[in-house]
């Protein structure tokens, strides 16, 4: 082995293939242990706040570069955006007088069939750091951690509906696995009918897929799929995604059916993190 | 020693500023577009300072990608290193090559590179079939000739040997 200078070194460094060897053996070892259990997770909260300097410059880089471009929109589109949000917001306050009506008159009715009233679910804005640029994992990451009470297994949504689940922590950092990720699944209940299943992730696109459902089974197009509240993780009635299409083959037990989620995936700067109410899920009699 | 330290200096400034263009936010459309940073930055170092950048640094910006990506521990690690050992293996014949050669011999590291993780994701069950996986290694090759100017710009003032 001879150095940049011609000269030999003073002792023979192990070879490249050496070296080859023990970190393939290495990342093997690292890979097998992370994939069976959760033993990396502290490793992996400490390499997180490595990387946390990397996706706070990313992440204000982009924003800064985008308050610039806002500084050169003209007037009348931002007087339009202005009109429009007015519009919006004149129209969600004449939907939530109807809803806070509603949710009276559901606390009573419950009250009267002796239920446990829903506690509501206090939620946190959570600001997105980083999305992760492989397509084929549908993973997010935000600017909130365990410094702030975020617990793995989380849910997370938006204005829309759910998004996914913390999957994984740092300090200052969290991980979410989106609904429409492969290794991602959700128990979902058809609004119209009651009827409980689950729905999964595909590799691609952004769908989800609802399996094993038996051709008899009444579930029509344009269906609403809601959190059920099942397994514990996401709180109940939370929308989660719309049926777009139901394939029926003869050949086939079951029906091909696939959902678009409710929850903008793809168009958040904004995410909620939800701490579940206690009460939710626990007791509910006479549904 | 001073020169030694400024070297080291240089070349992690440069992984650092992969890292922030892997991770710098985009619109949905343009992800299969983006190339990948880290890969072709570990190629350069690998290929220009082979006494200094190896496999070892390759494992350990592979572990900082998982990290960042959120994927599983080791899987980009382990297509780094064997990126990085490929490098060193060939760094003394791709040198010399005009330009865009070494453009053909980048896309077939970054060829293995994506083949590596997908290959991974297939044991561990979320591979994804779409043509647009393998986009970033061409975005790679057309981007290395420019990358190699600037780096090699970069190399130079600074005196990294």
């Amino acid at each position: 082995m001879i150095n940049a200078l011609g000269k030999p070194l003073p002792f023979k460094p192990p070879s490249h293939a050496a070296r080859l060897t023990f970190f393939l053996l290495l990342s093997i070892l690292v890979m097998v242990i992370d994939h069976r259990g959760t033993h990396l997770q502290q490793i992996r909260s400490a390499l997180s706040v490595v990387v946390y300097p990397i996706q706070l410059t990313a992440s204000v880089s982009a924003q800064s570069a985008a308050r610039v471009s806002q500084l050169f929109s003209n007037e009348n589109s931002l007087r339009q955006r202005y009109q429009r949000l007015r519009r919006e917001n004149s129209l969600l306050l004449a939907r939530l007088q109807k809803y806070e009506a509603v949710e009276a008159e559901n606390a009573r009715l419950r009250s009267l069939l002796r239920s446990a009233e829903r506690v509501t679910d206090r939620a946190v804005v959570a600001e997105l750091l980083a999305v992760h640029p492989e397509p084929s994992t549908k993973k997010i990451t935000l600017n909130k951690g365990s410094n702030d009470g975020v617990y793995i297994g989380q849910p997370v949504i938006d204005a829309y509906g759910a998004m996914g689940q913390v999957t994984e922590l740092g300090v200052f950092t969290a991980t979410v696995t989106l609904i429409t990720d492969a290794s991602h699944a959700i128990p979902v209940q058809v609004n119209r009918n009651g009827l409980l299943t689950i729905a999964r992730g595909i590799p691609l696109p952004d769908r989800l897929f609802v399996p094993f459902v038996a051709t008899s089974v009444d579930i029509r197009e344009g269906d609403l799929l809601v959190t059920s509240g099942m397994g514990g993780g996401f709180p109940a009635g939370y929308p989660v995604a719309e049926i777009d299409s139901i394939l029926s083959d003869p050949n086939e037990a079951f029906l091909k059916i696939t959902a678009q989620p409710k929850a903008r995936l793809n168009h958040n700067k904004e995410v909620l993190l939800v701490w579940p109410g206690s009460t939710v899920g626990k007791t509910e009699t006479g549904e | 020693m001073a020169a030694n330290t400024r070297s080291r200096l240089i070349i992690a400034t440069t992984f650092i500023a992969a890292f922030i263009l892997t991770s710098l936010p985009g619109p949905g459309w343009a992800e299969p577009f983006r190339p990948d940073w880290v890969a072709l930055v570990l190629i350069y170092w690998c290929m220009a300072t082979p006494n200094r950048v190896g496999v070892a640094t390759g494992w350990t910006v592979g572990l900082i990608l998982d990290v960042l990506y959120g994927s599983l521990l080791g899987q980009h690690a382990l297509a780094k290193t064997v990126v990085a050992f490929l490098t060193l293996k060939l760094h003394l014949q791709v040198r010399v090559f005009p330009l865009w050669q070494q453009a053909v011999v980048v896309l077939l590291l970054l060829g293995i590179n994506q083949l590596l993780v997908l290959w991974i994701k297939g044991i561990i069950g979320t591979a994804s079939s779409s043509f647009g996986y393998w986009s970033p290694m061409f975005i790679g090759m057309l981007i290395w000739p420019w990358l190699f100017i600037i780096l090699r710009d970069i190399r130079r003032r600074a005196h990294v040997t």
